[in-house]
């Protein structure tokens, strides 16, 4: 056996990237290259058996309630479509402000989340609620388009409004291993993203949709999450939810250790969203347990942990309803918009 | 913490426990004859559960008798078709009762409900099933065209898996046409006295197992016993040590699956968090009460540190306290004795000059309970690095290449288990070959399946069980 004794040259010396190694990584396209490839593995057995084991725990009766609000509280409410219409989306901004008209107890959702067009009227819709207004951008959601247009598309947004701007990162790019393309498109729409100084409201908050549905490993998903995140990703978020996987358990557990890592590194705090397929409340606690054991009590906040769903929202409220009364009601006694 | 999970107790309302226990012999629950009783505490609590029979030599030479009887006129020349289709209704039953036993399991034994739910008693029935398998294909087993059974085994089995180590026993002695005399642990007795039930209600013939509950007198007059054909012990490695000596000169052949003290090896290319898993899976499963727990971490130096910050890290969110919650991931220690062990090799490691770090964990006020721990500077020379603790204490060691990792995980008396933590395929293969353990596990630990032998090199024993290897222990081959 050739390897006995094998010493190391390479000079690995830390597991987690180090402060100075941050700052090299983003001077040329090779540094970027080596210091994703040096980010340490991700075991797909160990990952998904941990993403398992967490995903038994039983939150019950406080516990639920708590969580449940919390996840209510945490939802961008999503409608993405082709057949999207202005009074479409005026319903949805309806549910937004008071999820259970008849409990004005029950939280609002964070915020609403629709295509460039709609944000004017989602803008008026939703008025002085504090409810936040998250665009997709980018030629979302496949990111197919020239750069100029993704900007084009990108400032529409942030002129019309919006405070938060999904992007979708160019996922040819990433595959092709050229991650420097993938990291100028981030910079440049966070550019995109400003507003000028004295302006009314600060800048969107960039979110930056990895598609990991698309990246498929989680090796691939750790390298995105800390590329995006070197980019001035504000939350890196799991899918368009058009491609399926979508927001898997062990791939939102992969992007939370990216962000608690990142902030032992930098010291700056990124948010995590997963969205798509997240429809039951049991799948919205089983992702605050994962925040809670994984990037702990500083992500459990609307301010750092988003689920971007639709049809989980009226499924919290039937648990929320349930917990109250302790009756299941029908679904026609919860809204649809 | 801003996310309290609320108490989420499993319900103890299925089971049905009685205040006192008989023996098992020859299908029925009898009484003792010489023996006395004693009481089984749950070590969560300290509250008495049952009455349980210290059965005598008297009561063992019954169980034996009733054994080699069923073994001569009914299991021994059952065809193996038949006697799969007990084995298989066997499984079956475990299998509908398993809420019931995982509750018993966990209220007896201490450990988390998470683990006896979906470790211990899932494995119980897929050992049944597993050999059941092997019951009418022995011809093909690789021990000749028809090999044939030995006759009765004395089996004697401790108490940190109490019903699995049963099933690791009963399953291929049973498959291979063998009678069976089992003596649980005196601590956990009260699942297998839940499975004499079900081998009634499986209408398994009397005297093909036999259940014999008590302490080391009981096993040493069943292991002695001269009618006993095959021992199959699992245990301490002083016991098994006693064990050897005592059938030596005696046809009887001898399974020993002993003590351990195995490495678990961390490269500086480990996939780092599922290796921090690794390491708690390691030696937190089961509050530490593995003969194969990873107690030995051999971490390469040049990134020990980070590892160790993120492994406390990890060992602050691990949840200790009541068995039957669900969200427990470490339980009791299994009894005052085992408690007091830890207790005196822990202090041990402090006079020795290692540094000691606790979780940051709440204890429960009454029962036996141990913080999850970790010993750093730990070197060869210590007592925890050589002796096993068997209890939630980590002895930390590192290492700077990969021969000096192998001669260190081989610098012990044991030689059960071993890790491998790298992304490199090449260097995990290298590694397996050069390590003295009987299982080697890469890129995880502490993982179980019917179809894998497991046993160990030197002090841990000799034998193999699980898989076609564990046939030939009960077998004439």
């Amino acid at each position: 056996m050739g390897v006995s004794g094998e010493t190391y040259t390479d000079g690995v010396t830390s597991v987690l990237p180090t402060t100075a190694g941050v700052d090299e990584a983003t001077r040329s396209e090779s540094s970027l290259r080596r210091f994703l490839h040096g980010l340490p593995g991700v075991d797909q057995v160990g990952a998904e058996a941990r993403a398992a084991s967490l995903a038994t725990r039983s939150i019950k009766t406080t516990a639920k309630s708590w969580a449940i609000d919390l996840a209510i509280s945490m939802i961008d409410l999503t409608t993405l479509e082709g057949q999207d219409t202005p009074g479409k989306v005026r319903a949805l901004c309806a549910k937004a402000k008071a999820p259970d008209p008849a409990d004005p107890t029950c939280p609002q959702v964070a915020a609403i989340c629709v295509y460039p067009d709609m944000v004017p009227i989602a803008k008026q819709a939703l008025g002085s609620s504090g409810i936040r207004v998250a665009s997709v951008a980018t030629a979302f959601p496949s990111g197919r388009a020239a750069l100029d247009i993704k900007l084009a598309d990108t400032a529409d947004a942030v002129a019309a409004g919006a405070d938060e701007i999904d992007m979708v990162i160019d996922r040819g790019a990433f595959l092709s291993g050229r991650y420097q393309a993938v990291f100028d498109e981030i910079v440049a729409i966070k550019e995109a993203a400003a507003r000028p100084e004295g302006a009314d409201k600060g800048s969107a908050h960039l979110k930056v949709i990895l598609e990991t549905g698309e990246l498929v490993t989680y090796d691939n998903v750790r390298r995105a999450s800390w590329l995006a995140m070197l980019a001035g990703a504000d939350f890196i978020k799991t899918s368009t939810g058009k491609i399926q996987p979508a927001a898997t358990l062990p791939v939102t557990l992969v992007m939370l250790e990216a962000v608690r890592d990142f902030r032992d590194t930098t010291g700056r705090q990124v948010g995590v969203k997963p969205a798509g397929g997240i429809r039951t409340s049991k799948d919205a606690i089983r992702n605050l347990v994962l925040v809670n054991e994984t990037a702990g009590d500083d992500w459990l906040d609307p301010d750092w942990f988003r689920i971007g769903a639709s049809s989980l929202l009226n499924d919290l409220l039937m648990q929320r309803t349930k917990i109250s009364t302790g009756r299941y009601s029908g679904p026609d006694y919860f809204t649809l918009d | 913490m801003a996310f309290e999970y609320a108490p989420a107790p499993e319900s103890r309302s299925i089971v049905d426990l009685q205040s006192s226990y008989g023996l098992f012999i020859d299908g029925a629950f009898v009484d003792t004859t010489d023996g006395r009783s004693f009481k089984s505490v749950s070590p969560a609590t300290e509250e008495v559960l049952a009455e349980i029979t210290e059965a005598g030599p008297g009561d063992v030479d019954r169980a034996v008798k009733a054994a080699r009887r069923a073994h001569t006129r009914v299991w021994g020349p059952m065809s193996g078709a038949e006697r799969a289709k007990y084995l298989y209704r066997i499984a079956r039953i475990l299998q509908e009762r398993a809420r019931e036993l995982a509750v018993l399991e966990s209220l007896d034994n201490g450990k988390p409900i998470k683990e006896s739910r979906d470790v211990d008693v899932p494995l119980v029935a897929a050992y049944f099933f597993y050999y059941a398998g092997w019951a009418d294909k022995l011809g093909y087993a690789g021990f000749g065209p028809n090999p044939k059974s030995l006759g009765v085994a004395g089996q004697v089995i401790p108490w940190n898996f109490p019903l699995l180590m049963l099933a690791w026993k009963i399953a291929p002695a049973l498959a291979c046409g063998n009678t069976v005399v089992l003596k649980p642990a005196e601590t956990t007795s009260l699942t297998a006295l839940a499975f004499a039930e079900i081998c009634q209600q499986a209408d398994l013939p009397p005297g093909v197992v036999n259940i014999v509950t008590g302490a080391g007198d009981t096993g040493r007059a069943l292991v002695e016993h001269d009618d006993v054909d095959k021992v199959a012990f699992t245990g301490s490695t002083e016991v098994g040590k006693a064990i050897a000596r005592a059938v030596a000169g005696t046809d009887k052949k001898v399974t020993l699956e002993l003590g351990g003290k195995a490495a678990n090896i961390v490269f500086d290319d480990a996939p780092i968090d599922q290796a921090i898993e690794g390491i708690v899976n390691g030696i937190f499963f089961n509050q530490g009460h593995v003969c194969c727990a990873g107690s030995r971490l051999l971490v390469q130096e040049s990134v020990a540190d980070e590892v160790l910050d993120r492994l406390k890290r990890r060992m602050a969110t691990l949840r200790v306290g009541d068995p039957l919650d669900k969200n427990t991931d470490v339980g009791a220690i299994n009894s005052a004795e085992q408690l007091a062990k830890i207790r005196a090799l822990s202090e041990v490691g402090e006079a020795e000059g290692a540094e000691r770090w606790s979780a940051p964990c709440e204890l429960p006020e009454r029962g036996f309970w141990f913080p999850p721990t970790i010993f750093t500077g730990v070197s060869q020379a210590h007592r925890i690095a050589r002796e096993e603790i068997f209890g939630p204490v980590l002895s930390v060691l590192t290492f700077r290449t990969p021969a000096e990792a192998v001669e260190k995980a081989n610098n012990t008396p044991f030689g059960l288990s071993a890790g491998v933590w790298t992304d490199k395929g090449s260097r995990i293969l290298w590694m397996a070959n050069q390590l003295r353990a009987g299982v080697v596990w890469a890129n995880t630990f502490n993982r179980f399946d019917p179809t894998s032998p497991f046993g160990g090199y030197k002090e841990s024993g000799y034998g193999r069980e699980g898989g076609r290897h564990g046939l030939e222990a009960y077998l004439n081959a």
